[in-house]
């Protein structure tokens, strides 16, 4: 079975307003505000233009009802899993961490962990399959791909002060 | 000496805004209005005159009508403009023409001359984004279907602007044909190629800016637009129109940095420039604009509704959302003053500066209220008069004017 289509609208000066027809033919949308905040709407029915109902969610706040909305457990920067248990992460290089200004091969992420950097974001831009001498900065993301033990340990290893 | 008069005078000011700005808070009414009123008290005829910051509240009003319009600018992607006028450009010009030619007329039948009538067009035109967009999010109406309608309408009239305001900052500097055509092909030009640019290279232009370090952001996107905004203005194109090309150019991350860290400057500047326009009409010059000002001010409600309602029918909302997005467009703010302080600040007309005042304080009070009220209102009429006639003519709302005394 498919996933349904979100259709997306986009809502100048405001962000992207996403909606969903469920199988009971009820209409729910999401409004995605430029600074996070979430809107979650839905219709009345003796009026289908407008809203019944319109929360206001703070980024954390959709985060824990995302989490919860999973049919399945996972942690909140889980990107994607497949049933070969391989799992990608988002893992953010603290400015604390010790790997901030070091270039990746010094971590030797692969050789202890298994699991491997496949892209870097910073700011406005994607680094894709980074070199060993690409040096990271505090703020960084990394795209880390690997068995659930093994991005759990590159995780601990990029916490390191 | 003097320093030490200025800081004083400043620091009061900025602080009577902050407390003014707190009282509309509780209120939920915008500050606009109360800062325009604040700017009339410490004016010329006002309560208390003020003298020696003068010049620095000139520079600092300046500032804020390049933030208010780079921020604009930062809101809107390229893309995001171009397929609008793509769509939705026959609701801009229906837009153009109910509300654009009210104030043309009755500047006209003042006797104002035609430089004052294109001033006036403007101001009675362009509906304010920040007022509305804060409407519909406390209303709960962010997520309903006629939204995508009334923010479309409110971009159009934004991208007119980048090529009205060059037309106007050459009329008031009274250039002869010849000149003002050349003004206007540069503005039309950069515009165009801004936007091109924009939606071929917007990546590229916003890594150039970009940085990670917000202090360095900062200052590279403020330098960056005054700097377009003074060479704009060297052109004769307007200032204005510099700060939002802009901030068109800019997307993506970087766009979302500058807004985060631009928002308290400009809220700051944008204040002080409400209060600076203030500082220039005398009070005693408001009550012979008011009848005009309100009659103006009901008029241009009324086309306003009709707008949305023509719009959204034109989107295939049902009736009520019709009269919910004509409603919602009512409100007028930031950008008819403006428009309104080029010509007040060339000495264009006289009255022109106290009636666009006294408008704006209505319709930025009346605004919300349309918003809220011009759904029931036109729903209850309907049931009223048999639903036998498809489209009543929108004068449901009329019903509420006299709340604006």
């Amino acid at each position: 079975m498919s996933a349904p289509r979100l259709k997306a609208t986009p809502l100048p000066g405001i962000g992207v307003q996403y909606d969903l027809e469920t199988r009971e033919h009820r209409h729910l949308s999401v409004v995605a505000h430029r600074d996070g905040t979430r809107t979650v709407n839905v219709y009345r029915s003796d009026d289908p233009d407008s809203c019944a109902q319109s929360l206001k969610l703070t980024s954390s706040e959709a985060g824990s009802l995302i989490d919860a909305l999973k049919p399945s457990h996972h942690s909140p920067s889980l990107l994607y899993t497949t049933d070969l248990g391989l799992v990608a992460e988002r893992i953010e290089v603290a400015a604390t961490s010790r790997w901030n200004g070091r270039v990746l091969g010094d971590m030797r992420m692969r050789t202890e962990t298994g699991a491997s950097v496949v892209a870097v974001l910073r700011r406005a831009e994607a680094i894709p399959s980074p070199a060993p001498d690409f040096r990271l900065a505090g703020g960084d993301t990394l795209i880390v791909v690997g068995t659930r033990e093994g991005v759990d340990a590159a995780a601990t290893i990029l916490g390191r002060e | 000496m003097h320093s030490a008069v200025l800081l004083i005078e400043f620091g009061s000011i900025i602080l009577g805004l902050g407390l003014l700005g707190r009282f509309a808070g509780r209120f939920r009414l915008s500050p606009i209005p109360l800062y325009l009123l604040a700017g009339l008290a410490f004016g010329e005829g006002g309560l208390l005159p003020f003298g020696a910051s003068e010049e620095f509240v000139a520079t600092g009003a300046e500032i804020g009508v390049i933030l208010l319009l780079l921020m604009l600018g930062l809101e809107y992607t390229a893309s995001d403009l171009v397929s609008n006028l793509k769509t939705h450009y026959p609701s801009g010009l229906v837009d153009c023409a109910l509300n654009a030619l009210p104030g043309a007329a009755v500047a006209l039948l003042l006797g104002w001359g035609p430089v004052a009538a294109v001033v006036l067009a403007g101001v009675t035109w362009i509906s304010s984004s920040g007022v509305i967009a804060k409407v519909l999010g406390d209303l709960g109406r962010v997520g309903n279907r006629e939204t995508p309608v009334i923010l479309s309408v409110l971009v159009l009239e934004d991208l007119a602007m980048a090529v009205y305001l060059p037309i106007v900052t050459a009329l008031v500097a009274g250039v002869g044909l010849m000149a003002g055509s050349v003004t206007l092909a540069i503005a039309l030009g950069a515009a165009g190629l801004v936007l091109f640019l924009a939606v071929r290279y917007g990546r590229v232009i916003s890594r150039f800016v970009s940085s990670d370090d917000p202090e360095k952001l900062l200052l590279v996107v403020l330098g960056l637009t005054i700097l377009v905004a003074g060479v704009a203005q060297q052109l004769q194109v307007s200032a204005a129109v510099g700060a939002f090309l802009v901030g068109i150019a800019l997307s993506g991350e970087v766009a979302e940095g500058a807004h985060t860290l631009l928002s308290p400057l400009r809220d700051l500047f944008a204040a002080v420039f409400f209060v600076f326009f203030g500082l220039h009409t005398d009070p005693s010059s408001i009550p012979p604009v008011l009848l005009p000002a309100l009659g103006l001010a009901v008029v241009t409600a009324l086309t306003k509704i009709a707008t949305g309602y023509w719009a959204a029918r034109r989107a295939g909302i049902s009736v009520k959302g019709r009269w919910r997005a004509g409603g919602a467009l009512v409100a007028r703010g930031e950008f008819s003053i403006v428009i309104a302080g080029l010509a007040v600040s060339a000495g264009i007309e006289p009255s022109l500066g106290p009636l666009a005042t006294a408008y704006v304080l209505i319709l930025v009070v009346l605004g919300p209220l349309t918003a809220r009220y011009t759904e029931p209102v036109a729903t209850w009429w309907g049931r009223r008069r048999e639903p036998s006639r498809p489209e009543p003519a929108p004068r449901a709302t009329e019903t509420e004017a006299p709340v604006a005394d």
